[in-house]
């Protein structure tokens, strides 16, 4: 069986979040890109069935919507244990748009087990793996929390309210995964680092697809007011405050 | 002039930050109270390649440049300065003390296994009465014909205890003074060797630090690093790099202290404001980051010039020198910014200052330092 993994190149959690153009496009200046948290666990979860013999794993491969910036994080995942990667050439547009590109790969690689994050931690659309196995024909799952391979099937935990479902799917199937799926992702070694220079990071052109959706602007939140502490004595002065200044009295 | 890092730096920063930040983080402070021997960790560190980061992959190791080797270090010793000192001494003295002057027999049987990190080694230099002045060694070894009969006490061994395989400074021809020193390859299971006490030491404490004392001890003639004679100037050399190891620890031990005493200053409030906002404290954070800064040129500059062949005795002196005596500056302010906070183990920040002490001391001095680069001076 092969597995691929949704690959996104997100801002790393810590950025400071900024916008440019009119506020109509996130400002990339001085961000530094990481794997999709998503995304890096299951990466770890296809590495940790791949290592289990009796899961009959031939490869993990990483696909990524992106353009040349985002060939350092995909190769953090080579480092990290996949066989080998594709980059679509592209700067990702939209759930549709990223969807479309990554089942047209998936059509002609032919992978058993798709694995997409629950959403990405930029934009958090939660789009692209429902849209990809509709564009594949492929079943799907989502918010998996658990998957292992039995006799050939994929068994799944999906974490709904209250409790768990426990599907089986046939192959092949789309997974779309969640907090879970494994404990934490690894930290490449120095051979993997190095064996990574050597492994296929093949770029593949883009196919003409429209996006369906565009950005029209963002908005940061607004701030919060100052805080005013007022004497726990001073009642009258409180009811004052709510009344004519918080307006909420 | 470049100072943008490769794609595979900036992997392994990134490795060893997740480590340190993830796991290091957990019990650094318990092992640092108990002073525990990190064994899981470095274990864990081995398998993930830190332990012979910079030896040929054709010995196991993971072929690395020094410049990645700085960052490493770097945020290794942000968490703990206790394990940075054990990968210190693995990758810069023993591993590459074997790889550059080794034999290839030598390289098979040790160098081998310590890349891999599947065994640890140590350095035996410094003695009761040799520590500066690492001229005048008493350890001798007597030439047996095909063995050496060796002698004497070595103190203030790092890994002393965990390692297996000893690198050991002896005077073979005491006649001939410093020119007489030799470094054998002595495995610490040979009969008649014997360790002191685990030094109970001020920071630093979960590496294991003890004297070693040698009785009749009989080691292979083919474990003499190098020609006869040979022992001091391995001891110079392999300290040259030591000191670029040495000197990353002393900047993480810093940019640790800094990171803290930053986040802090943006949360703590007194006077009616987050205490960042007093200039006080903001001119303190300030000199902070520029001597770090500086610090961490130094440093990188050692390292590149290592990575490209050109002398770099001076250069890892001058960041050693710069680093340690920094890394005490500041984190003792980043105790001061923490107040009362600062002064308890819960906040890190005390731990670092006690850490950063040592670099000062171990791997050469700052005074041992300044007699090197004033020498150069007058060349």
């Amino acid at each position: 069986m092969k597995i691929a993994i949704c690959l996104g190149s997100v801002p790393d959690t810590t950025t400071k979040v900024k916008f440019t153009n009119n506020n109509t496009e996130f400002d990339t200046t001085g961000v530094q890109w990481v794997i999709n948290p998503w995304d890096e666990l299951s990466l770890t979860r296809a590495l940790e069935l791949k290592e289990d013999t009796s899961a009959g794993i031939e490869k993990v491969s990483v696909i990524n919507v992106g353009e040349r910036g985002t060939e350092p994080t995909i190769r953090k995942a080579l480092a990290i244990g996949a066989d080998d990667a594709i980059r679509i050439d592209a700067i990702p547009k939209d759930a549709y748009f990223i969807a479309a590109q990554i089942a047209e790969v998936i059509k002609k690689e032919g992978f058993d087990i798709v694995l997409c994050g629950i959403e990405s931690s930029d934009y958090n659309g939660a789009s692209v793996g429902g849209m990809l196995a509709e564009f594949l024909n492929f079943p799907s799952v989502s918010a998996v929390s658990k998957l292992e391979i039995e006799n050939g099937k994929v068994k799944f935990n999906r974490d709904i309210d209250g409790g768990k479902e426990i599907v089986i799917s046939q192959i092949p199937v789309v997974a779309i995964v969640q907090k879970g799926i494994s404990k934490e992702p690894r930290i490449p070694s120095m051979r993997g680092i190095m064996m990574a220079r050597k492994k296929p990071l093949n770029v593949v052109p883009a196919i003409e697809t429209d996006a369906l959706t565009e950005f029209v602007s963002f908005e940061m939140p607004t701030s919060k007011g100052k805080c005013k502490l007022v004497d726990s004595e001073n009642v009258k002065e409180l009811v004052e405050l709510l009344h004519n200044e918080a307006k909420v009295i | 002039m470049d100072f943008e890092y490769t794609e595979e730096q900036l992997m392994i920063q990134q490795a060893a930050r997740d480590y340190a930040q993830r796991e290091l983080i957990k019990d650094v402070i318990e092992r640092d109270t108990k002073a525990e021997f990190p064994t899981e960790h470095i274990k864990n560190l081995a398998e993930l390649g830190f332990l012979g980061m910079l030896v040929d992959p054709k010995y196991d190791g993971g072929g690395m440049d020094t410049i990645s080797y700085v960052l490493a270090m770097e945020e290794i010793s942000k968490i703990d300065a206790a394990v940075s000192v054990i990968m210190s001494v693995q990758n810069s003295l023993v591993c590459y003390g074997i790889e550059a002057y080794g034999t290839e027999e030598q390289k098979e049987k040790y160098l081998r296994p310590l890349a891999r990190g599947e065994k640890l080694g140590a350095y035996l230099l410094s003695e009761p009465e040799a520590g500066s002045d690492a001229t005048k060694q008493r350890t001798t070894a007597e030439d047996k014909g095909d063995y050496y009969l060796v002698n004497g006490t070595k103190n203030w061994i790092t890994n002393a205890n965990s390692a297996s395989i000893y690198l050991v400074a002896v005077q073979t021809h005491p006649e001939k003074g410093h020119r007489g020193i030799n470094t054998l390859i002595v495995e610490k299971d040979s009969p008649g060797i014997s360790l002191g006490p685990h030094e109970d030491k001020m920071g630093m404490r979960s590496s294991d630090t003890h004297s070693v004392m040698f009785t009749d001890v009989k080691v292979p003639k083919e474990n003499r690093i190098g020609e006869d004679g040979f022992g001091f100037k391995f001891a110079m050399k392999t300290l040259e790099g030591g000191r670029i190891g040495i000197a990353s620890q002393a900047l993480g031990i810093a940019s640790g202290a800094f990171e803290l005493a930053l986040k802090y200053s943006k949360e703590r409030k007194a006077f009616g404001t987050e205490i960042f906002n007093h200039q006080a404290i903001a001119f303190k954070l300030s000199d902070m980051a520029v001597k770090i800064e500086a610090a961490r040129f130094f440093c990188l500059k050692a390292a590149w010039l290592k990575d490209n062949g050109k002398p770099y005795g001076t250069a890892s002196a001058m960041a050693k020198q710069y680093a340690a005596d920094i890394a005490m500056e500041v984190t003792t302010e980043a105790v001061q910014i923490h107040g009362g906070y600062g002064y308890v183990k819960e906040y890190h920040v005390e731990r670092l200052m006690r850490e950063a002490k040592l670099t000062q001391i171990y791997e050469g001095t700052s005074e041992v330092q300044k007699i090197i680069i004033s020498r150069s001076l007058l060349k």
